[in-house]
């Protein structure tokens, strides 16, 4: 008796500690989010930060991007095909996969990606710059740490973002189309026949949409383990893995509420 | 400790400071002299860096106040403090480069934010403040992981002068170096002072080890548990009747 006491209180305790700790991180990735509304309009612009983290987190994904394009709109092709083998599909294909793509699995997995890829190296090098005092020596030069390496980050990743999401749409449908015409010999002109009925502008707009929304919140996270890194030197390592986990937790977060408004307010 | 006749760069009055419930400097007041080279001693806990960054306004006083060239730090907005802060240079223990830029622009860096020089300006400029710490131009270029850890020093005190600072600051300057770098870095400080001393600049050193600090220092301060303990010039330091400074000096 007294053990399952003990198991009960200690595991309901062990949840109450976790919620509070998620509640207080919460706080604290909101007020992130205030210091970098402070910061965004607060001269100097650093331009040349932008450019440069705009190259980085574009070029450094660009190719994943791509590929991870290519593949998952041919297996969707697939699927597609033969899941609704019993009703003639044909004409279906094209339009079913450039939606799935355009609203979901475009600006989802393209999140995820740059989740793994910028918003881990955002925490890694904002992190080891912090250990090795790097920032203490921007403040003493009356430079703000923040300013100038998180703000642009996020104005980068943002505007990153759905770049990488529309080129991941476009691979995925080229993917499609081919595995649609050459594998499963859907006639071309067939392919494309039903995609102006189905498809519509806002459809792609609900992605890009999303997809700037999954930049920002990448990136704040990316850089807020970055700052939130202790002295001593384990800390950085424990960032980076704290940075992909929960950005892309918070990818399939957002994806559900901004799903939940946008269906709302544009259509499904 | 009022009893130095010297004007003071730094003059600290009734500094306290709390963090997290914790009394960590404890109603401190001194003043640090201008055109010296002061060293503040202490062991490990004492509060060095924090202090230290009491003195760059890094830190607000729970109560007494931090006056720097005459000014009252409590008496700056945020963005006064920031523009103040180019009165300090500052070299940090591990340098503190910019480890995505060259040893050439980390030295630019500040040049290129706070002055208004040409791109020609500021190239002069750079290569007369690495060649002056000892840098060799084939190694202007290298980035600071293909640099030895006393050339990043040299590099970082380079970035430190550019301004021109007022008040040189040292953090732990010979901590954990070989013998060999620390008479090279002892000597780096003695010659930016000498070379300073026209301009009126201040050394102020932040440093648990003893025998450097007897070197070059001219004023030595002793810290413990959030107070000055001692503070004196060098030569009648090393006589202080304290107990700790006797420990301390004993080690
Ligand atoms: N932000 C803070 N919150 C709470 N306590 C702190 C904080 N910063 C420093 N302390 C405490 O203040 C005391 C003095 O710290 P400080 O870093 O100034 O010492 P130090 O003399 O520089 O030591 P060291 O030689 O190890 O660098 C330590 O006990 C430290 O734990
Ligand atoms: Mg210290």
């Amino acid at each position: 008796m007294n053990k399952i006491y003990k198991f009960f209180s200690s595991t309901v305790e062990q949840i109450g500690f976790s919620l509070i700790n998620g509640l207080s991180g919460l706080g604290r990735i909101i007020n992130f989010i205030f210091r970098f509304f402070y910061w965004l309009p607060k001269n100097p612009f650093r331009l040349k930060e932008l450019v440069s983290q705009l190259y980085d987190i574009g070029n450094k994904s660009l190719f994943i991007i791509a590929l991870s394009g290519a593949f998952t709109g041919m297996v969707m092709a697939y699927q597609t095909y033969f899941g609704f083998r019993l009703i003639s599909v044909d004409s279906l294909v094209g339009p079913v996969v450039a939606l799935s793509l355009a609203k979901e699995l475009a600006p989802v997995l393209s999140g995820l990606i740059v989740a793994g890829r910028s918003g881990s190296a955002m925490a890694a090098h904002i992190g080891s710059m912090k250990v090795t005092e790097q920032l203490d020596a921007l403040e003493v030069m009356g430079i703000s740490s923040f300013q100038y390496l998180a703000v642009p980050r996020i104005i980068a990743a943002s505007l990153c973002l759905p770049m990488l999401s529309s080129i991941f749409l476009f691979v995925g449908n080229v993917g499609s189309y081919f595995v649609g015409t050459k594998a499963l010999m859907i006639d071309g002109t067939i392919y494309f026949s039903k995609l102006g009925k189905w498809m519509f502008v806002e459809d792609i707009g609900q992605g890009l949409i999303k997809s700037f929304f999954f930049g920002f919140i990448i990136s704040v996270i990316g850089t807020y383990f970055g700052f939130k890194v202790e002295k001593g030197a384990a800390g950085v390592g424990k960032a980076t893995n704290q940075a992909v986990v929960w950005g892309m937790i918070s990818v399939l977060i957002l994806d559900y509420i901004l799903t939940s408004f946008l269906v709302q307010f544009m259509g499904g | 400790m009022d009893y130095f006749e010297e004007e003071k760069a730094v003059d600290i009055k009734g500094l306290t400071t709390i963090l997290g419930g914790q009394t960590i400097l404890n109603n401190l007041s001194f003043g640090i002299p201008k055109n010296k080279i002061t060293t503040i001693l202490g062991f490990s806990g004492a509060g060095k860096s924090t202090l230290l960054k009491h003195i760059l306004g890094l830190l607000k006083p729970t109560y007494g106040s931090v006056f720097v060239l005459g000014k009252n730090l409590n008496d700056l907005s945020e963005f006064e403090l920031k523009k103040f802060r180019r009165h300090f240079g500052m070299l940090f223990q591990y340098a503190a480069l910019f480890d995505s830029l060259s040893a050439y622009e980390n030295v630019a860096f500040p040049l290129n934010e706070f002055t208004d020089l040409s791109e020609d300006e500021v190239e002069e400029k750079v290569y007369g403040l690495l060649e002056s710490v000892g840098i060799k131009v084939d190694s202007f270029f290298k980035l600071p992981s293909e640099l030895s850890g006393g050339m990043r020093k040299r590099v970082g005190l380079a970035r430190a002068l550019a301004l021109g600072p007022d008040i040189m600051l040292y953090d732990e300057p010979t901590t954990g170096l070989d013998p060999i770098t620390t008479k090279m870095v002892n000597d780096l400080i003695l010659n930016t002072y000498r070379k300073n001393v026209d301009r009126g600049m201040t050394s102020i050193i932040i440093s648990h080890d003893v025998k450097v600090t007897l070197e070059i220092s001219d004023f030595v301060a002793f810290l413990d548990h959030g107070k000055i303990v001692e503070f004196l010039p060098v030569k009648d330091f090393v006589n202080s009747q304290n107990k700790l400074v006797q420990e301390f000096l004993a080690l």
